[in-house]
């Protein structure tokens, strides 16, 4: 394993419960463990991202965590475990290093997973980490505490802390911890923010995930550089198969096709609800702002709209409200854009769930997921006119009340096409594809047995993944 | 030089609405057009100062200084008929101000410093994959009037007018505040859009070294409006039993005098049912927006009162919300709710969290209003009237009255090329 040989590690190294991946430890794997653990950590990532996706709680988070990892991370030999942990993550980072993409998402994912991992660890073995980061923190000093604003303030953000509060306040510099300041989870007063000591795993796991970043983009350049060649005929299969498995398909590559003849009957019989509200609103206001076209044209590209028939279908709204010729000047350019015909020519891929979910609507606004994005009662009536109605209305409510908004859609999709979506839904264009299986089968099983075809040689992974 | 060639020369070039009588006044048509724009960026666009912003020190007059650092800085014009040049990028300010007067550019963007000359990125990207990335930009912040359409009355969309203004000066006033309180930045310079809104430049080091994820805090930190168009909720507060220092700032020495002072009467936010309906709304106890709802309804028919509508019934409304009665912590927010919704500022997102996302430059001229991007004094916003703005033509103005006065020097500069043909 390249990976292992390549990076030292000294023997005075102590490993801690909670390991921070420094650096690879010196071990001997055996490849057929090298590929399990893996997919181990894989289905613990996974669960994450979905965790997130339908915006659960930190407290639930915790609990999901805590399960995922007791579920796929065990060893039958307990000294293994920590290995277990260690190895599977740096068979990962090889992995999730080789585009920015899947950079991001493991970023993401990893950094969850530490963050909840923290934060069910003993305040002994917290303080170690921290110490392990070698935080530049400074305790705050009484004399500046009894500046009353700061007492205040503090006193009234962290309730829970009461009398402790003044020897567990620490001060940091602002961008120690983002996600506090983000959410107004603390007191800054002249770049400092005060941190209590129940929300040090801000700043821990902000450590954490920039060293993860910079290590992923090192391990990026040595997989081109060299790993790759020198495993062509022994790791990079498994990894290059590793990847594509469990990211899920992107849909930037169409596999229909539609033309504008085909649209309105496709989205009134495919389209998921958020993308259904967006061709109505379109339709009915010749408009969509920004945020809007991006979820809409992404998807309807995903669909299989060529960009010639999406600049006519754009511009076929569009220009009953601004004229064709400011459509030409304005629009048309972003509609090119994210077909990768202009600036730096990135082929945009549609949205998924997660992303659409996570965005903010504001003012003007219509993109979104309706699911998280609706007042109740706007929700009933579009769900009214999509012809659901109800007890699934109710239903609908309920997961949406406990933001499980991906079921949410899943059960409208149910209830649309009369049969069972085992799946869940976690893509519009997913959604689309799943229901034009329904309603066109022929068509499906044709599509399946020519895929089919063009797998890959790397079928070991996939059969593991299944079995 | 007469005034004769100018009019004979710009008869085509007049735009609708313009007054003959402010033709007699103006020798210079207002409106925009590349030939006014040559002029400007001749005699006026501000480049040695520019260049001196931009450099931050690195100009070769100090020990140590690095001297490629304005060169790795991104421009992007954009020229006439919306053709885009990105990752424009000068060595000195002669460079760019012979750069910019030979492309006459209608918009100059500016971008963020790359670890390599943005000009000579395909150069490097032989080496690596990810040698070319921003690695310094200001925090800055873009704030527009169009945002706010759900909240003003007086027009919409891309118009603006002193009763709709006074937005703009509270988002000054509560961002410029807490980006020095909070955050203790001090190099910060505010200034006009040029049609509707406001820009915010954060220079100082600490904030131009930002990673993205840092500077993504900070405009969240400023998100309190979470309304979108499908969904009745507008502002979130957070759920502690206080408002955070820095929302109870704002609160209590802008949001509150403003709402009261200027929006309330100017914008009329009580006057017709439909408006005061959309506060009702707002209110999570039902019996209550229903008496309100009862007395003004009733109090419709027989207005007599000498006060104004929209102040006796935001003091009705704040009577019944805040009086001892009402316990419930949701109720007496409210009142705080409603005054967030209707003032506090509220950021394009978008524009501050990503290093590499361009902005207008200061002292460009806006297309449509030909309003010069003049910088605001944050210190006395209030008396900032963007009607009153410096346009293209008032300028051009201003260069011949001064010429006529016998600058004979540089008399052929003020009908460019082009114009008497």
């Amino acid at each position: 394993m390249e990976i292992v040989r390549s990076q030292k590690i000294s023997a005075s190294d102590v490993i801690p419960i909670l390991p921070l991946y420094r650096s690879a430890p010196v071990l001997e794997v055996r490849l057929e463990d090298f590929e399990l653990f893996a997919i181990d950590r894989l289905r613990v990532l996974n669960g994450i991202d979905d965790g997130l996706s339908r915006g659960k709680k930190p407290e639930e988070m915790e609990k999901l965590v805590t399960d995922l990892w007791k579920a796929n991370m065990r060893h039958h030999n307990a000294s293994q475990v920590i290995n277990k942990d260690i190895i599977s993550h740096f068979v990962l980072r090889l992995v999730y290093c080789r585009t920015e993409d899947l950079r991001k998402w493991f970023l993401s994912m990893e950094t969850a997973l530490f963050r909840y991992r923290f934060r069910i660890e003993s305040a002994e073995a917290q303080k170690a980490v921290m110490g392990e980061f070698n935080l530049p923190y400074k305790a705050v000093s009484n004399s500046e505490l009894e500046v009353s604003t700061f007492y205040v303030a503090i006193t009234l953000l962290s309730p829970k802390i009461g009398k402790c509060i003044l020897a567990l306040e620490i001060k940091v510099p602002f961008e120690e911890v983002p996600d506090l300041v983000a959410g107004r989870r603390v007191y800054i007063h002249k770049g400092y923010a005060y941190v209590a000591m129940s929300q040090v795993v801000s700043l821990v796991v902000t450590q954490f995930r920039s060293h993860l970043s910079k290590a992923l983009v090192l391990t990026n350049r040595k997989w081109t550089s060299t790993i790759r060649e020198h495993e062509k005929d022994r790791l990079t299969p498994i990894v290059q198969a590793l990847s594509t498995r469990y990211v899920g398909p992107d849909y930037s590559q169409p596999t229909t096709e539609i033309t504008i003849r085909d649209i309105d009957k496709v989205a009134s019989s495919s389209f998921p609800l958020c993308m259904r509200h967006l061709f109505e609103k379109l339709r009915e206001d010749f408009h969509l702002k920004h945020g809007g076209r991006m979820q809409l044209g992404l998807f309807l590209k995903g669909v299989g709209l060529n960009l010639d028939d999406a600049l006519t279908f754009w511009k076929a709204e569009f220009s009953q409200k601004v004229g064709a010729e400011r459509f030409d000047k304005e629009y048309a350019y972003g509609i090119r854009h994210s077909y990768g015909k202009e600036g730096k020519r990135t082929d945009y891929t549609p949205f998924s769930c997660q992303k659409i979910i996570s965005s903010t609507p504001g003012v003007g606004d219509h993109h979104g997921c309706p699911y998280r994005h609706f007042s109740e009662e706007n929700l009933g009536a579009v769900l009214g006119k999509m012809g659901v109605g109800g007890h699934i209305v109710k239903d609908v409510m309920d997961k949406v009340r406990n933001r499980h908004y991906q079921l949410a859609c899943t059960l409208t999709f149910e209830a649309v096409h009369g049969c069972s979506c085992d799946t869940g839904i976690n893509h519009p264009n997913q959604y689309f594809s799943d229901s034009q299986k329904i309603l066109q089968p022929k068509v499906y099983i044709e599509f399946t047995f020519s895929n089919a075809m063009l797998f890959t040689p790397t079928e070991r992974a996939k059969r593991l993944y299944n079995g | 030089m007469t005034k004769e060639a100018v009019e004979n020369g710009s008869d085509d070039m007049l735009i609708d609405g313009v007054e003959p009588e402010q033709m007699q006044r103006n020798l210079v048509p207002e409106g925009f057009n590349p030939n006014y724009l040559k002029v400007y960026y001749g005699k006026l666009f501000p480049y040695a100062e520019i260049f001196k912003w931009m450099s931050y020190g690195n100009d070769g007059k100090h020990p140590a200084c690095d001297l490629s650092y304005f060169g790795r800085r991104e421009f992007s014009f954009t020229l006439e008929n919306d053709i885009y040049l990105r990752f424009q990028s000068f060595n000195s300010a002669v460079q760019m101000e012979n750069s910019i007067k030979e492309k006459c550019p209608f918009k100059i963007d500016i971008g963020p410093v790359y670890s390599v000359d943005p000009a000579k990125r395909h150069a490097y990207a032989q080496g690596g994959d990810s040698v070319f990335t921003p690695v310094e930009r200001e925090l800055v912040f873009d704030i527009d009037m169009t945002d706010y359409d759900d909240v003003r009355y007086c027009c919409s969309g891309a118009d603006v007018c002193l009763d709709c203004w006074p937005l703009m000066t509270i988002a000054i006033k509560v961002i410029d505040t807490a980006l020095r309180d909070d955050f203790g930045f001090s190099h910060i310079l505010w200034v006009y859009s040029g049609r509707r809104g406001v820009h915010c430049w954060v220079c100082d080091g600490r904030a131009r070294r930002l990673t993205n994820e840092q500077r993504a805090a900070i405009p969240d930190y400023f998100r309190v409006y979470k309304g979108n168009e499908n969904s009745h909720r507008k502002v979130s507060l957070g759920g502690f039993p206080v408002l955070h220092p820095s929302l109870a700032r704002a609160y209590t020495e802008v949001l509150q005098t403003f709402f009261e002072h200027k929006l309330l009467c100017g914008q009329n936010l009580f006057a017709t049912e439909e408006r005061f309906e959309k506060i009702l709304e707002m209110i999570p106890d039902a019996s209550i927006a229903a008496e309100l709802r009862g007395k003004w309804q009733e109090n419709r028919r027989s207005s007599i009162s000498k006060e104004d509508v929209n102040v006796v019934r935001w003091e009705q409304l704040k009577h019944l919300l805040q009086s001892g009665k009402q316990k419930i912590l949701g109720l007496r927010r409210c009142v705080e709710e409603i005054v967030f919704t209707y003032t506090y500022p509220r950021l394009d997102m978008e524009v501050s969290k990503h290093m590499n996302h361009l902005l207008k430059a200061p002292f460009c001229v806006h297309p449509k209003t030909g309003r010069v991007c003049v910088p605001i004094d944050p210190d006395h916003c209030e008396e900032f009237d963007p009607t009153t703005v410096p346009t293209l033509s008032t300028l051009l103005e201003e260069l011949n009255m001064g010429s006529l006065g016998g600058d004979l020097e540089n008399d052929n500069v003020i009908i460019p090329e082009g114009m008497g043909e």
